[in-house]
């Protein structure tokens, strides 16, 4: 395991040595304290390795992560894990807004609450929500799924495309071109790896899914209001 | 036909300036189709411009540089504030961001090849950066746009530069459009959205949203990149004077700035014509703003719209800017709106130099398409050998013309050069009037 203090040993440093990391490193378990909510905190990283933050972070955690496994023991600030690739991010406490946004691949695990535009413009990432997720949650969500196990706010997946959203309590509303599909036998299999994957024992019979109408694929004047 | 006037004198018909033909047509159009118009380019009205600019020269007062033989050194150093690798370019005129998708693959790889050639750099668009663009650009920048279409920190990585999109003259405040025409197989891959949809670009970022996030979003680029890419901030002509501050305080290494002559892949023809401001009016409120944070050269100023010669170029650098970026005219020079291809553009209803249906897909010179078939037409060498051809001749234009004036150096040009051609021009520029040592607005003046 190694230590390193951030506030110590500053975020260039930490970010340069998780980031030389090869794919074949022997040093794959990394603890950060003292984040302290820090900003940009492991990003851009590109190897298989762990990395456990203690404490909450700030803005862009794991931002464009690649492979990492990076876990947060407390709460994250704005953009975690925007555009992440590929890897796995878990969120011991909540999540700011735009959680995950416009991420490719990988699993954004959020053991709380997600604020505001929680998978905004996702692009194949899967996102699993432990507790509620806020307004315009997957707005213009591309492709990729994202689970709530509690409420959404308003608007949630206002011009989506291809995303699939599981929602397991309220939606206070749908955004444009949002609605409500029928949960087949293959969606319950999808919802069920996802929810195994996301550290949560919620029944997958217990959601209902969301997705896109397609009435606002290709330009309509009688959709223009 | 029947005269009833019995020969007497008769009222000659008269168009309305109001409602002229043109705006009648457009009545037409919209009543029978219940779509506004969306086109491609940048503003289609007579604006003040660089013409409306001219250079004092030299004579007794200033001595000037022999035409031919005396240097004028014309390379520019972009990204020199904080980035460990700035960009160096031999010549002050960059090309613009254009994406693929909007753009051919051999149109972008043209586009690398006459850049590469001229000493100078190229950028992506929202579409991701191409294998054409990248292996053919020696000097390559890579817009962070809204949509993040094909986003990811290899490229972010293997490229010279990165430009974080905020807004473009065309459209300040709108976001992007790339209608389902032009969705192939490959430009759907790469935005990771259906073929034959409708693409819709965000107009605001989705990860931040005021000046102090938009100063950790740089953070986070550099972040990811080891600090080694300037990291340019592109601006629409809204209000260059703030958000030409905002940028300088969010941290960026270079700030672009485009006036509404800039064009656009796609945007609705109300936009382009009603938002924003012409490019002129833009530049003096943007070096005022480097220079009241006592960044002006620090902060490089890169300005865009309705660049076409070597004289626009020295007039924005006169004005304060230290580099130039060209779409249109860089589309122009590759072959768009030739008229080699006249009858095709009549045959949809329209003219060389006047067709801007880009978004249909059906650019008769091959360009702007994802037409197999329309593509084979154009040759990305050859064109890249026609940019590399018009670069050159716009550096030497600007090389004459600073020579004129006594500068050695593009940059050495200022506007104390220039002088204005109308009132207009004088009081968006502040550029003394041609004849007098006054503009409208100027400080101790009552006008």
């Amino acid at each position: 395991m190694q230590t390193f203090d951030l506030e110590a040993q500053g975020l260039r440093n930490l970010n340069a040595a998780l980031q030389s990391q090869s794919k074949d490193t022997n040093q794959t378990a990394w603890e950060i304290v003292n984040a302290k909510g820090s900003h940009a905190i492991a990003v851009g990283l590109d190897a298989p390795i762990e990395v456990t933050v203690k404490g909450s972070t700030g803005y862009y955690c794991a931002g464009m992560n690649k492979q990492a496994t990076v876990r947060v023991h407390g709460s994250a600030g704005p953009g975690v894990a925007e555009n992440m690739m590929s890897g796995m991010v878990i969120i011991d406490g909540d999540a700011s807004q735009y959680a995950g946004a416009t991420a490719n691949g990988g699993t954004l695990v959020i053991k709380g609450n997600a604020s505001s535009r929680c998978g905004i413009s996702m692009k194949g990432v899967d996102i699993v929500v432990h507790g509620n997720v806020g307004h315009m949650s997957a707005f213009m969500a591309q492709s990729g799924n994202l689970v709530v196990c509690g409420d959404a706010g308003d608007a949630l997946g206002d011009s989506i495309y291809e995303a699939r959203l599981f929602v397991r309590g309220s939606v206070k509303s749908l955004g444009a071109d949002c609605i409500e599909k029928e949960m087949r036998p293959e969606h319950i299999e999808i919802l069920k790896d996802l929810l195994e994957r996301g550290e949560c024992d919620a029944k997958p019979e217990e959601f209902k899914r969301y997705g896109s109408a397609r009435k606002l694929y290709n330009f309509d004047i009688d959709n223009a209001y | 036909m029947k005269d009833d006037h019995k020969g007497a004198p008769r009222t000659v018909p008269i168009q309305s300036a109001t409602f002229s033909n043109p705006t009648n047509a457009e009545i037409r159009r919209a009543a029978a189709t219940g779509i506004y118009d969306i086109r491609g380019g940048g503003s289609k009205r007579k604006l003040p411009h660089f013409d409306d600019l001219l250079f004092l020269g030299a004579s007794i007062s200033r001595y000037a540089l022999e035409g031919y033989r005396e240097k004028c050194d014309t390379r520019v150093v972009l990204g020199t504030r904080y980035a460990k690798k700035p960009i160096e370019l031999d010549i002050p005129i960059t090309i613009a961001g254009m994406s693929f998708g909007a753009l051919s693959g051999p149109a972008k790889e043209a586009l690398g090849r006459g850049a590469t050639m001229a000493g100078t750099s190229t950028t992506t668009g929202d579409g991701g950066m191409t294998e054409e663009e990248r292996g053919h650009s020696n000097k390559l920048v890579y817009q962070v746009l809204p949509s993040r279409y094909g986003m990811n920190p290899d490229d972010l990585r293997r490229c010279d530069a990165i430009e974080v999109v905020v807004g473009q003259g065309a459209k300040p405040g709108g976001g992007g459009m790339l209608l389902g025409q032009k969705i192939s197989d490959r430009v759907a891959k790469m935005r990771n959205l259906p073929k034959g949809i409708d693409q819709r670009s965000a107009c605001r970022h989705p990860d931040w949203t005021g000046p102090d996030d938009l100063e950790i979003k740089i953070l986070e680029l550099r972040e990811i990149t080891g600090w080694e890419k300037p990291i340019y901030v592109k601006i629409g002509g809204a209000r260059p004077y703030f958000d030409t501050t905002l940028a300088i305080k969010a941290g960026a290494d270079c700030v672009v700035l485009d006036g509404m002559q800039g064009g656009t892949a796609a945007t609705q023809d109300v936009f382009i014509e009603n938002v924003g401001q012409p490019i002129l009016a833009c530049i003096g409120e943007a070096v005022r703003a480097l220079q009241d944070m006592d960044m002006h050269r620090e902060v490089q100023l890169i300005v865009s719209g309705g660049i076409r010669g070597g004289a626009d170029v020295a007039k924005a650098l006169a004005l304060g800017a230290d580099a130039v970026a060209i779409g249109t005219a860089a589309m122009i020079a590759l072959g768009d709106n030739d008229p080699k291809w006249e009858a095709e553009y009549n045959a949809l209803g329209t003219t060389a130099g006047a067709y801007d249906d880009w978004h249909e897909g059906n650019d008769p010179a091959g360009i702007t398409t994802q037409n197999p078939e329309l593509m084979k037409r154009f040759d990305p060498i050859e064109g890249g050998r026609r940019l590399n051809n018009y670069l050159k001749v716009m550096t030497l234009e600007a090389q004459t013309i600073a020579r004129a004036c006594g500068k050695n150096h593009l940059h050495n040009l200022e506007p104390e050069d220039l002088c204005a051609l109308t009132m207009e021009a004088a009081a968006m520029a502040k550029i003394p009037l041609a004849g007098t040592n006054w503009y409208p607005g100027k400080p101790g003046s009552s006008y």
